[in-house]
């Protein structure tokens, strides 16, 4: 089976992913902003030609938007650093057909490499609704190489696409070429004829060798440096540019070929494109009227992030009530059925406990995973960018630093990918440092736990709003700080594309949606269910005998039933405190107790470095062996609420919120930064920080209330 | 006159870009060339940041940004 590798490139938020699921059955990340994909991904499928009835290995790179091929952003070198330096049969050249003009820029400079290429025009469907009309045959003559008509959203095309894919590899090298202006055209003539003359052994098309030479491209003079037919070809080549110079104003190549390149595109453009309605009503300028409006925007936007909020408390409470009954039951039947002995505590008050306290929260996740889906993809969240912007220069980050920060409200580790879309390496590294602050959707659960044991259920859904507010806030406040006092410098420009506003295609919604759910259930089956169960071997050994016969013996002589009880939970307390986990949460709660925080939770923010789930998991198994037995009815709600204090509860949220992400995330993040260095200021930085504002908000919260 | 000279709704020709050489290439690959129309849509409160419409795509810039492109009021 022959073996095709296809380059997709093309400027950023044109639909390259989207037609990578339509040609494979991958579920590439899609959204409607600039940046999506921010690293080469490949896919693999078998595709069988009719026509020459035959099978093709068929694997294509998507690769990160690039406006142009220069090295702006992080995403924009990987692209052009592969189209340069990798191995690849044939470039796809994804083109917006609504926005023809600008993106054929792009495809003149691929067009440079001298590769095999295709141009695929995309997103037909809104060009017919735009009254946008294209010759495809005659831009296919101007081009010199296929051009197909698609519709990545409808499914159109993707077949005339793949047979163009074996077609364009089976065949010898066509002729692309971008036409450049007579002056410069003249002297590539002059330069081919003088190679055709010496028979110059040339790996590419003379036509291409000479335009590189007229661009004084380094690498190619490098190269023919040491030839003996260089001495010859210099005196052509400053003639030649002495003349090409002549002619325009400038003496930079660089300028003169963008301009070369933008007439050209703009000449293809008016040879093929038709503009048949005037520009209809955009519903974009409409809608934007009032989202980004000077008064209106920020407010909107304040209240769709507090409805999600609410909506994550409320719709999430009915299911999550469910689910912890549910778990209750399961746990019951586990004793019953498994009895009390060892076996039977380890999955009712370990796994069950653990895991029940985690899934327990999968409706809030699905909600918050949903908003941010819907943000990601409507288009709106390029508008938010805009209109933080101007608040966000002033604490030294970049409007575009809101999209990593958003990726973070779902999970840090793709957010930490995203800051690569920032081209300023100090900006990059403040909102790596900040990202942190962005309480990740693992963190919910936590907060959902929380807010719904100290405040009220008609409250809680603003306590959440509050608390990721803040984050964000503090977020903000922080790297401020760290942009006077460590990463001081120039900034990026501030140069950003709006996307048009798209209706999102639910097919791809519930795909997010429902792949956040099965990896979080995957999680809570694997990764916390094997941590619960660690937790509770942890917080039930060593059994020192010494407690148990003095208890046993108090036992058996207390007169009532509740002196009895009580005897009992102290003596499971007294068991606990003694345990692995006991000790270690007694060792470390000196550092935590200016808080209010007791051992036990001191074990949970430790558990939590892992993964953040795991904090609930671990109160889940820590307070199931609880205190007393109407606590064991009233579930972990109940136990928070009778062993914590409002202050402490108040200063763990606080704490939650800043400390140090996940493993997985921590590994992200130093890969991102660049060195371990990075990740150890992150500790300091975070865990400093959590300490002191956690303390505050205890002290502060006491002075408020009285406890 | 510079870009950010302008108002809300007005319409302008671009005349010369006064930036440097990567600001430049990256105006010009977002289709902010000498000769183009731009109209601006929005500018945020203090016109910290302003949204044009220059080809067939709407742009975002900060003022700093909109002070190096030179344009003629049409
Ligand atoms: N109407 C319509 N929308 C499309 C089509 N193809 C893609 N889209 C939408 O365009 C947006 C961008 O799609 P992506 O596939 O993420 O674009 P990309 O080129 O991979 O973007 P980057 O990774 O950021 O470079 C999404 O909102 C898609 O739903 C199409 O053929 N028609
Ligand atoms: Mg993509």
């Amino acid at each position: 089976m022959k073996k095709i590798m296809i380059a997709l490139a093309g400027q950023p938020n044109v639909g390259k992913s989207s037609l990578v699921n339509a040609i494979s059955d991958a579920h590439l990340k899609v959204g409607n902003f600039s940046g999506v994909t921010v690293d080469k991904t490949e896919v693999e499928f078998v595709y069988h030609d009719p026509k020459r009835d035959a099978d093709y290995e068929i694997h294509i790179i998507d690769l990160p938007g690039a406006y142009s091929l220069t090295d702006y952003t992080i995403e924009e070198k990987v692209t052009k650093q592969f189209l340069r330096n990798d191995d690849y049969d044939i470039i796809v050249n994804v083109v917006d057909a609504t926005n023809l003009q600008r993106n054929l820029l792009l495809t003149t400079q691929l067009m440079e490499t001298g590769r095999k290429m295709i141009v695929v025009l995309n997103m037909m469907d809104e060009a017919q609704k735009e009254g946008i009309e294209i010759d495809a045959e005659q831009l296919a003559r101007i081009l010199g190489v296929p051009v197909i008509k698609a519709s990545a959203a409808q499914g159109e095309g993707i077949d005339a696409l793949k047979s163009a894919m074996v077609e364009v590899y089976e065949k010898p090298q066509t002729t692309a070429k971008v036409i450049y202006s007579d002056v410069i055209e003249e002297e590539i003539t002059r330069i081919v004829a003088f190679l055709e003359e010496k028979h110059y052994r040339s790996p590419i098309p003379y036509r291409q060798l000479a335009v590189r030479l007229l661009q004084e491209d380094t690498d190619w003079y490098k190269r023919m440096h040491d030839e003996p037919i260089w001495i010859e070809i210099l005196p052509i080549l400053r003639e030649g540019l002495q003349h090409i110079y002549l002619h325009s104003e400038t003496k930079d190549l660089d300028a003169i070929f963008a301009d070369e390149h933008f007439a050209f595109a703009k000449g293809a453009k008016m040879e093929v494109m038709a503009l048949h309605s005037m520009r209809a009503q955009n519903p974009t300028q409409k809608i934007d009227k009032l989202l980004i409006n000077k008064f209106l925007g920020i407010p909107l936007f304040l209240f769709f992030m507090w409805a999600l909020f609410q909506l994550t408390f409320t719709i999430g409470a009915v299911p999550m009530d469910w689910i912890d009954a549910g778990f209750g039951w399961l746990g019951e039947q586990a004793h019953a059925v498994l009895g009390d002995g060892i076996l039977g505590q380890v999955v009712a008050d370990g796994i069950i406990a653990g895991v029940g306290a985690v899934v327990m929260f999968l409706p809030n996740i699905l909600i918050l995973f949903l908003g941010i889906a819907l943000l990601e993809t409507t288009g709106y969240m390029a508008r938010v960018a805009f209109l933080l912007d101007g608040f966000f220069h002033k604490f030294g980050l970049h409007g575009k630093s809101f999209i990593p920060l958003v990726t973070g409200f779902g999970c840090t580790v793709p957010a930490y990918m995203a800051a690569r879309t920032l081209k300023n390496e100090r900006e990059r590294l403040i909102t790596l440092f900040i990202l942190g602050f962005m309480s990740c959707g693992a963190r919910l659960p936590i907060y959902v736990l929380f807010a719904g044991a100290f405040f009220g259920q008609d409250q809680a859904g603003n306590i959440l709003f509050l608390i990721y507010i803040s984050g964000a806030l503090l977020g903000l406040v922080m790297a401020k700080m760290l942009k006077t006092f460590v990463f001081k410098g120039e900034e990026e420009p501030f140069v950003m594309e709006m996307p048009k506003y798209r209706w999102p295609s639910w097919r791809l919604i519930w795909h997010t949606v429902y792949g956040q759910a099965l990896s979080y259930l995957k999680k809570a089956g694997t990764f916390i269910l094997a941590a619960s169960i660690l937790v509770w071997f942890a917080s039930n050994y060593p059994k020192s005998d010494t407690i148990a016969s003095t208890y046993a013996a108090k036992i058996e002589h207390a007169s009532t039933p509740e002196q009895k009880q009580r005897l009992q939970n102290e003596r499971t307390s007294a068991q606990l405190e003694q345990s692995y986990l006991g000790r270690i949460g007694k060792a470390t709660e000196p550092f935590f107790a200016p808080l209010g925080f007791d051992w036990r939770m001191s074990v949970a923010l430790e558990a939590g470095l892992t993964a953040k789930e795991v904090v609930v998991s671990t109160l889940g198994v820590l307070y199931a062996q609880g205190d007393s037995a109407d606590e064991q009815n009233g579930g972990l709600i109940a136990a928070l609420r009778s062993n914590i204090s409002l202050p402490a509860a108040i200063a763990f949220i606080v704490f939650v919120m800043i400390y140090l992400p996940c493993f997985a995330a921590s590994a992200v993040f130093t890969r991102e930064a660049g060195g371990w260095k990075y990740l150890v200021y992150l500790f300091f930085f975070t865990t400093g920080t959590a300490w002191v504002m956690a303390l505050l908000a205890y002290h502060i919260t006491r002075v408020i209330v009285g406890g | 006159m510079v870009l950010s000279q302008l108002h809300k709704g007005d319409t302008a020709e671009i005349v010369k870009l006064k930036a440097d050489k990567i600001l430049r290439d990256r105006f010009a690959s977002f289709g902010i060339l000498p000769g183009e129309q731009v109209v601006i849509h929005e500018c945020s409160l203090a016109k910290q940041t302003i949204e044009v419409e220059v080809g067939r795509s709407t742009i975002a810039l900060r003022k700093e940004e909109a002070d190096k492109i030179e344009v003629e009021a049409t």
